[in-house]
């Protein structure tokens, strides 16, 4: 009898613990289905539906003006940034690996809580007015350093936990041959920590290449608009959206960042990267 | 210098610190003190006061806080924080890091793998997503309720967004506590299995006095994330009529959409202040554990700059 019952039980406990799946497969794939049909479909409407398939959508983008000089943009503005915040970490976090500075931990903790909690929602009535009267607006020079500027303590943080881990009698070796701290950074240091600025590199393209908010203030001419923006005055102006263009655009401006996700996750097997977004 | 394989010395130190210092200090540092600074100004974007803004005092902080329409900002934010971030993801990926745990098969690797879609998806993309999801005349969703003609986003806008919200950054939690119950030892759970212990009381006597500092970890940068989102803006743009307008979408919309600058820089530094709670309350909790393997990594964990 009591076999029979927990065997029932068992039972109901497995269709309960399928059905929560089904929905939370249901849940998070149906928004994301639309992205998959309509770029494809002749005729895309804003429902989801099974698509006549044609690749003509993806020719609407070379025709719109702005949309595919956008993912060029996000192409300079991520690549600038990521080599900024590469460069700078790097050599901050070499120095104060390697250098005993007093104060250097609270220096450190005190510009990582900044930030955290200077975002751009806090932040962005004063990074407008500063970009404003560094004649930034309008400008990727000015994405790319406010940008950075909100990455680098996180980078510098990750980067010292790497260059710590590497031992230092390379650099006296190379030391006693006559090498310069230039050249040693360079040719013995930063070679060790070449998965950190890896690392680096591919959070920060990945935090640039989604950001919205802080182009949207600083880049008001299109031409000098990245993705995101783009995308988004394609839905928001001028009346009804074109849904060919913009299903097509919406999937090739994603398409970057999850391959860069999949990328990452097949050759360093992404488990968790709670920083490695936005 | 004993310790000082490198050669550089105290200046070259200095040299190689300071490109990085000038930047995060021009674009991090100076704008949050400069926040302040305009708070108390009645500074704005055109007219009289854009050139020649006189300093007002506190008058900013207090009409902030006198104001109906901020208060109301406040709440909406504090709904949406508690009902799309503490209820929404912290308990879902929970659910969902619980439930996978021990299978290793495809139903994991897809189920994890839609989750994380919605998380690393660009923000404006997931926007235009919801919003066709949602539409009253073609919307997905009216078409599979067959409810034609709901208005989601006009009748229930916070709603939809804590919804959407939950769906959007349920994939940290996730992670985050799928790595956390890994540190649970599977023996544990069996000893209390056989000696009778309901789910529930396994959870609450066995998993989480184990993961206490996940769970806490969680929602401090949650709550902070999702204070700070201005995706909601790309979806509603804070109406109708400021029914969705959490206090981004409102600092925006006062500040740089309408141009009273000094009026929005009091709310920011209202902002920075309650991030700054946040993060030290999560300062404290990493240094009162230490290198403690029950803490993720800080820098890992808190490295996210809301864009």
């Amino acid at each position: 009898m009591s076999g029979g019952r927990a065997h029932a039980g068992h039972m109901v406990r497995r269709i309960g613990v399928f059905a929560f799946f089904s929905v939370v497969l249901a849940f998070f794939s149906l928004p994301m289905l639309w992205l998959a049909t309509a770029p494809f479909d002749a005729n895309p409407s804003i429902t989801v539906s099974v698509p006549e398939f044609t690749l003509a959508n993806f020719r609407a983008i070379l025709d719109n003006p702005y949309a595919l000089g956008s993912l060029g943009n996000s192409v300079l503005q991520a690549g600038g940034a990521a080599l900024v915040v590469v460069t700078l970490a790097a050599t901050a976090a070499y120095a104060l690996s390697r250098v005993r500075v007093p104060g250097r931990d609270a220096l450190l903790y005190v510009l990582l809580l900044l930030s955290s909690i200077v975002t751009g929602t806090a932040a962005m009535v004063p990074i407008f007015e500063l970009a404003t009267r560094l004649n930034l607006i309008d400008t990727h020079l000015g994405v790319i350093l406010t940008v950075s500027g909100g990455l680098l303590p996180a980078a510098i943080f990750i980067l010292k936990d790497f260059m710590d881990a590497t031992p230092t009698s390379y650099e006296e070796s190379a030391r006693v041959f006559g090498a310069g701290p230039v050249q040693i950074l360079l040719h013995v240091a930063v070679p060790l920590v070449r998965p950190g600025l890896a690392t680096i590199a591919v959070w920060a393209v990945a935090n640039v290449w989604g950001g919205f908010l802080l182009q949207f203030i600083l880049i008001r001419d299109p031409q000098r608009a990245p993705g995101s923006v783009v995308l988004y005055t394609l839905y928001t102006e001028g009346g009804q959206p074109d849904l060919s263009l913009l299903s097509a655009f919406s999937l090739l401006y994603s398409l970057p960042v999850v391959l860069m996700y999949l990328f990452v996750s097949t050759r360093y097997g992404f488990r968790f990267h709670g920083g490695i977004k936005r | 210098m004993t310790s000082d394989p490198s050669g550089l010395g105290r200046g070259g130190a200095a040299a190689l610190v300071l490109p990085a210092l000038v930047l995060i200090g021009v674009f991090l540092v100076f704008p949050a003190l400069w926040t302040i600074y305009l708070g108390l100004t009645d500074y704005r974007l055109t007219g009289l006061a854009a050139a020649d803004p006189q300093v007002v005092g506190p008058a900013n902080y207090l009409d902030a806080l006198g104001d109906e329409r901020f208060l109301g900002s406040t709440w909406l934010s504090v709904q949406y924080v508690l009902g799309s971030a503490v209820i929404g993801q912290a308990c879902l990926g929970f659910a969902i890091a619980w439930l996978v745990r021990d299978r290793r098969g495809p139903l994991r690797r897809v189920v994890e793998g839609v989750v994380l879609l919605s998380w690393i998806l660009p923000g404006s993309v997931v926007a235009y997503l919801w919003i066709a999801l949602l539409d009253r005349d073609g919307g997905t969703l009216n078409a599979l309720l067959n409810t034609p003609g709901a208005a989601w986003l006009l009748d229930h806008p916070m709603l939809s967004l804590v919804v959407f919200n939950t769906w959007r950054g349920t994939a940290f939690s996730m992670m985050l506590y799928a790595a956390a119950l890994e540190s649970v030892p599977p023996s544990h759970l069996e000893t209390a299995r056989l000696a009778g212990a309901s789910a529930f009381q396994q959870l609450r006597d066995v998993v989480l006095p184990r993961i206490r500092g996940h769970v806490l970890t969680n929602l401090l940068l949650i709550s902070l994330w999702t204070f700070n989102d201005f995706t909601p803006f790309l979806i509603t743009a804070g109406g109708p009529e400021g029914a969705s307008e959490t206090l981004p979408v409102y600092v925006y919309i006062v500040a740089l959409r309408d141009g009273e600058l000094g009026v929005g820089a009091a709310v920011s530094f209202l902002i920075l202040a309650v991030n700054l709670v946040f993060a030290l309350v999560y300062l404290r909790l990493l240094r009162a554990r230490g290198r403690d393997a029950d803490v993720p990594a800080p820098a890992r964990a808190a490295t996210r700059t809301a864009a």
